[in-house]
């Protein structure tokens, strides 16, 4: 019973700090980009207060609109935070995580695109139907490129559970292996492209004509425009954490963890998260964004890169034993 | 428990009788006969799933072939495939209650529909070479009948030549492998072929020809060009079977030859059906992506999970042959599981295409949209089949695919180092394929149901009647609990998988909570659908409640604000090419040689600008049309033949025994 409770508390916490720590996150981001523009910058707080703000605003939408564009932010939402829940940041072995693996976490993130790519066509624009179609376009390389990377890591750890794969990075001395190499790099172009940041999109764009994900968001307002732009921030920070769980899972609390250890895994946590933003902060600074065609080699070679480390597994696997 | 036979047998018995009988009986008596189906197929699917957990039995039948008669068997593997065929076929007869009534010839429908499932059943339910060949032919020929029902349309008649000739060289081909199989001994009853020991040469030849046999029934490429015609020729239920159901006959076909009659295999055999079954799934959902026939695109969607389908049965083969029986359990399984799941969505999807079709008049989606104010229900049930057919979780498209992807990832332990290179390409195309099935699904469903309709014929669509609404909203509600409930449909395939590769998977109640499926441990992998979408519900709910508490709850309605531009045409909204230019820019230019052409008018002059795309069809082009020139080449060569005197036909006669007999005189040394 204490058992339960325990993990009770420990995948509530998970769940809350994710919710907490999103816009923070994007805040982050946005002020180091802005700093390194030699702009002031927004407060690190903006992303919660605009978030407020929509929630308050009345909803206005097109005449058309469906009952499907009114229920697909509330299934994009759920879809993307239940992903984030099961992705272990500060402590591996969370209770939801013999639900589901990394492969269901791909599904749900798939489940949330799709719906997404919908709700942008309902009703019946331009700029929504070029961002859907976009949008599938990109996934259609980066989802394949994030299987090769859930590829690489569950057959290192012979498990597809996150949990047991950070289990097992941190507690084996794996050392440096090309085919982890290859997949960081996948990893990488994965996280850049789902997230719509540059080179494969613009977050910080409107009323372009190259925009994808904010073209799917154009007719949204209020209350809904909210949530999708929260699931958008819960999204990018679920991402980073999968980065750190599979590559720099060192300090997370595994097994039953004593109090003292979960401060630790959250502190590092956060230090981890910090940094990460601001690399991905300046590296969306060094580079400007691709042109739309473009992005067909650019997401392929990811997706080349993530092969190439299965493959190099698959051969090895058989030369040692 | 030996009675069930009798009772399919009596069952398909009326079904034949059935079909005999309309010819008395006239048109009006449409929807009896489908009332009768339905509740025939629901009697035969009891029978099914009785067998899936009893085991078989035999029957023996007094006709037929002189001194052979007709053998039937009921074994675990034929129960779970008359459970697909049998479920599909009694939901379907229930939409062609509703659905029958608008058929304009049905005449040429009605006798042909209880033959078409009576001929499914009875290629299942065959125990010799020879009344499965019959029944095979019969399901071929019958379902020719149906697919030329609307016979006044050129394309359909073509689509039906088509068809007529590829049923013949696939049952040519299956033929050609029972003949092998049976050996120069002749027993042809399936017991006798599983006893006999073959040359290797033997064997492979067994495996040639039932990949041509069965492989051009199922869609695989390149022997799918038949198959995009002829299913969206017939009339909706009818290709709601073909397509969900008949290719899965043919599944079982392969499984039968290659699994059961063949005996052990080598390694080798994984490795055409992996190629082949992975390039089917990547070509069919391209194919598929580049469709604007709504029912066309559902047929290429059909190819890349026959092609999928493929790849698992492969993995199968190649684990029996190294020795991992759990693993191929696994594979078996998630190719059985993927055959049932397959048959669901889409015969929800071509029935919902029958809806739509019927609704609208026209099967262009680049003519439709918002069709979701119209039909609501339907596009709520369609996309459900969407989703699914999309992999997506928590419905039962996924869940193959991930049993699929567990069974790839411990494959590195196949010893055969040529399968270690080709499983994990095999495993990226699937997951291409997987990912643009989602963007062809989302074109499918956007540009058809949702935004603003692009043709008066779409903006004035009915919904559609009360049975055929039952029938999707059944297949939905199962497409859901076949997902959610995976763990334990897993478990009832042991017995076919015991048959098959001598394992099962491990028993899961032992999974980490109740209704995890584990494919191999839980510590290896495992995926609690209920608990997943209690989850999603959870924290939609939460959500929901959140934003009800903090937000503000007012709505005005306005016109759309695109950007500030709104387009006051709706063929402004990407059609079905637009929405699909990006993956054509991407895919198509290289394997089907794809281009757009844009002709722009003279700057000041009127004339509207003018997009032309192209494609071509590598396989037509490569294969079936030089093919087509030699055969009508020899043909006219070979007519000179016609026109000889008789003492040159006796010359000819003179000539060939003398053939034969040095044969024989060579066969005999």
């Amino acid at each position: 019973m204490a058992d339960l409770m325990h993990a009770l508390v420990l995948q509530g916490g998970q769940m809350f700090l994710v919710l907490v720590l999103a816009p923070l996150l994007m805040g982050v981001v946005r002020r180091i980009k802005a700093r390194l523009q030699r702009r002031r910058g927004a407060d690190l707080l903006q992303p919660y207060y605009d978030l407020w703000k929509l929630l308050r605003k009345e909803v206005v939408p097109a005449e058309n609109a469906s009952r499907f564009y009114r229920i697909a932010p509330y299934v994009i939402f759920a879809a993307i935070w239940v992903a984030a829940a099961l992705v272990p940041t500060f402590a591996s072995g969370l209770m939801f995580n013999w639900s589901a693996d990394l492969i269901v976490i791909v599904g749900l993130l798939a489940t949330a695109r799709f719906t997404l790519a919908l709700a942008g066509m309902d009703v019946g624009t331009s700029f929504g139907g070029i961002g859907a179609s976009r949008e599938m376009m990109i996934a259609v390389f980066a989802e394949p490129a994030m299987l090769m990377v859930v590829f690489t890591l569950s057959m290192l750890a012979h498990s597809t559970q996150l949990s047991a794969i950070a289990d097992y990075l941190i507690l084996q001395p794996v050392g440096l292996r090309i085919s982890l190499g290859l997949t960081l790099v996948t990893f990488t172009i994965v996280l850049l492209a789902e997230n719509a940041r540059i080179p494969v999109d613009n977050p910080a764009t409107h009323l372009e004509l190259t925009m994808v994900h904010e073209a799917m968001l154009l007719e949204y307002s209020g209350r809904h425009l909210a949530l999708l732009e929260f699931a958008a921030a819960i999204k990018l920070l679920l991402y980073v954490s999968i980065f750190i769980c599979l590559f720099f899972p060192f300090g997370m609390a595994t097994g039953a963890p004593a109090a003292a250890a979960i401060l630790v895994g959250v502190l590092l946590y956060l230090l981890k998260l910090g940094i990460g933003g601001s690399l991905l902060a300046l590296g969306e600074s060094a580079v400007a964004k691709m042109r739309v065609f473009r992005l067909g080699e650019f997401l392929g070679m990811a997706f080349v890169l993530g092969l190439l480390a299965v493959l190099l597994l698959f051969v090895t696997r058989g030369v040692r034993g | 428990m030996t009675a069930l036979l009798p009772a399919a047998a009596i069952a398909f018995a009326i079904l034949v009788g059935l079909a005999l009988a309309i010819g008395l009986v006239g048109r009006r008596g449409s929807a009896a006969l489908y009332v009768l189906c339905a509740v025939v197929a629901a009697v035969l699917l009891a029978i099914d799933i009785a067998a899936l957990a009893v085991g078989a039995s035999t029957l023996l039948l007094p006709f037929g072939l002189p001194g052979t008669g007709v053998h039937l068997r009921l074994d675990p593997l034929s129960g779970f495939f008359g459970l697909v065929v049998n479920l599909g076929a009694c939901l379907t007869s229930l939409f062609a209650i509703g659905y029958g009534r608008h058929e304009s010839d049905r005449l040429r429908v009605l006798p042909f529909y209880p033959a078409f499932l009576a001929a499914m059943n009875l290629v299942l339910l065959a125990d010799d070479a020879f009344s499965f060949l019959v029944a095979w032919e019969l399901m071929s020929l019958v379902s020719w009948g149906l697919v030329i029902a609307h016979h006044r349309n050129a394309e359909n008649r073509a689509a039906g030549y088509l068809y007529l000739l590829m049923a013949n060289v696939g049952t040519m081909a299956l033929l050609f492998a029972f003949g092998v199989l049976a050996g120069a001994g002749g027993g042809y009853d399936f017991d006798a072929i599983r006893q006999l020991q073959r040359p290797v040469w033997a064997q492979s030849l067994v495996l040639l020809m039932t990949l041509v046999g069965a492989g051009s029934k199922a869609g695989l490429i390149p022997l799918h060009v038949w198959l995009p015609l002829a299913h969206p020729a017939a009339p909706s239920h009818v290709s709601a079977l073909m397509s969900g159901v008949m290719t899965k006959v043919a599944i079982y076909a392969l499984v039968r030859i290659l699994f059961d009659l063949c005996g052990p295999t080598p390694w080798w055999w994984a490795v055409p059906l992996l190629l082949t079954g992975s390039a089917t799934a990547v070509l069919g959902v391209l194919y598929a992506m580049l469709q604007q026939n709504l029912k066309k695109l559902l047929a290429f969607s059909t190819i890349e999970n026959i092609g999928v389908i493929t790849v698992a049965l492969g993995l199968a083969l190649a684990f029996r042959a190294g020795h991992m029986i759990v693993a191929a359990a696994v594979a078996l399984t998630a190719a059985l599981l993927h055959v049932l799941n397959h048959s669901l969505f889409k015969n929800l999807l071509f029935l919902g295409s029958g809806a739509v079709l019927h609704a609208s008049n026209c099967d262009d989606i680049d003519q439709m949209g918002g069709l979701i104010h119209r039909l609501p229900v339907t596009a709520w049930v369609f996309l459900t089949g969407c989703a699914a057919a999309a992999a997506l979780p928590p419905l039962n498209g996924f869940v193959s695919e991930w049993m699929l992807f567990q069974a790839i990832l411990v494959s590195p332990d196949i010893p055969q180092a040529l399968l270690r290179f080709i499983i994990p390409a095999v495993g990226a195309l699937l997951a291409l394929a997987a990912a643009l099935a989602a963007s062809c699904f989302v074109r499918l469903f956007g540009i058809t149901f949702l935004g603003r309709a692009r043709s008066p014929a779409a903006a004035d669509a009915r919904e559609t009647d009360r049975f055929s609404l039952a029938a999707m909203i059944g297949l939905a509600l199962l497409c859901g609990l076949t997902g959610l409930f995976a763990a334990a449909l897993a478990e009832r395939l042991a017995p076919v998988t015991l048959a098959l590769v001598g394992g099962a998977l491990p028993p899961q109640q032992a999974g980490p909570a109740p209704l995890s499926l584990t494919p191999f441990s839980s510590a290896h992998s495992s995926y609690n659908a209920p608990l997943l979408l209690l989850f999603m519900v959870i924290s939609a709910s939460l959500t929901g409640w959140g934003v009800h508490l903090l937000a503000s709850r007012r709505t005005r309605r306005t016109a759309a604000w695109d950007c500030g531009y709104p387009d006051a045409s709706p063929r402004l909204q990407p059609s079905g090419s637009g929405f699909a230019q990006p993956i054509r820019r991407l895919f198509a230019s290289l394997l089907f040689r794809a281009r757009d052409d844009v002709t722009m008018p003279i700057p000041g002059e009127m004339d509207p600008a003018v997009l032309r795309t192209t494609l071509s069809d590598p396989v037509w082009d490569t294969l079936y049309a030089p093919t087509g020139r030699a055969v009508l080449w020899a043909a006219d060569r070979l007519n000179r033949i016609q026109y000889l005197t008789i003492r040159q036909y006796l010359g000819f006669t003179f000539v060939l025994l003398i053939l034969l007999l040095v044969v024989v005189a060579i066969w005999q040394t």
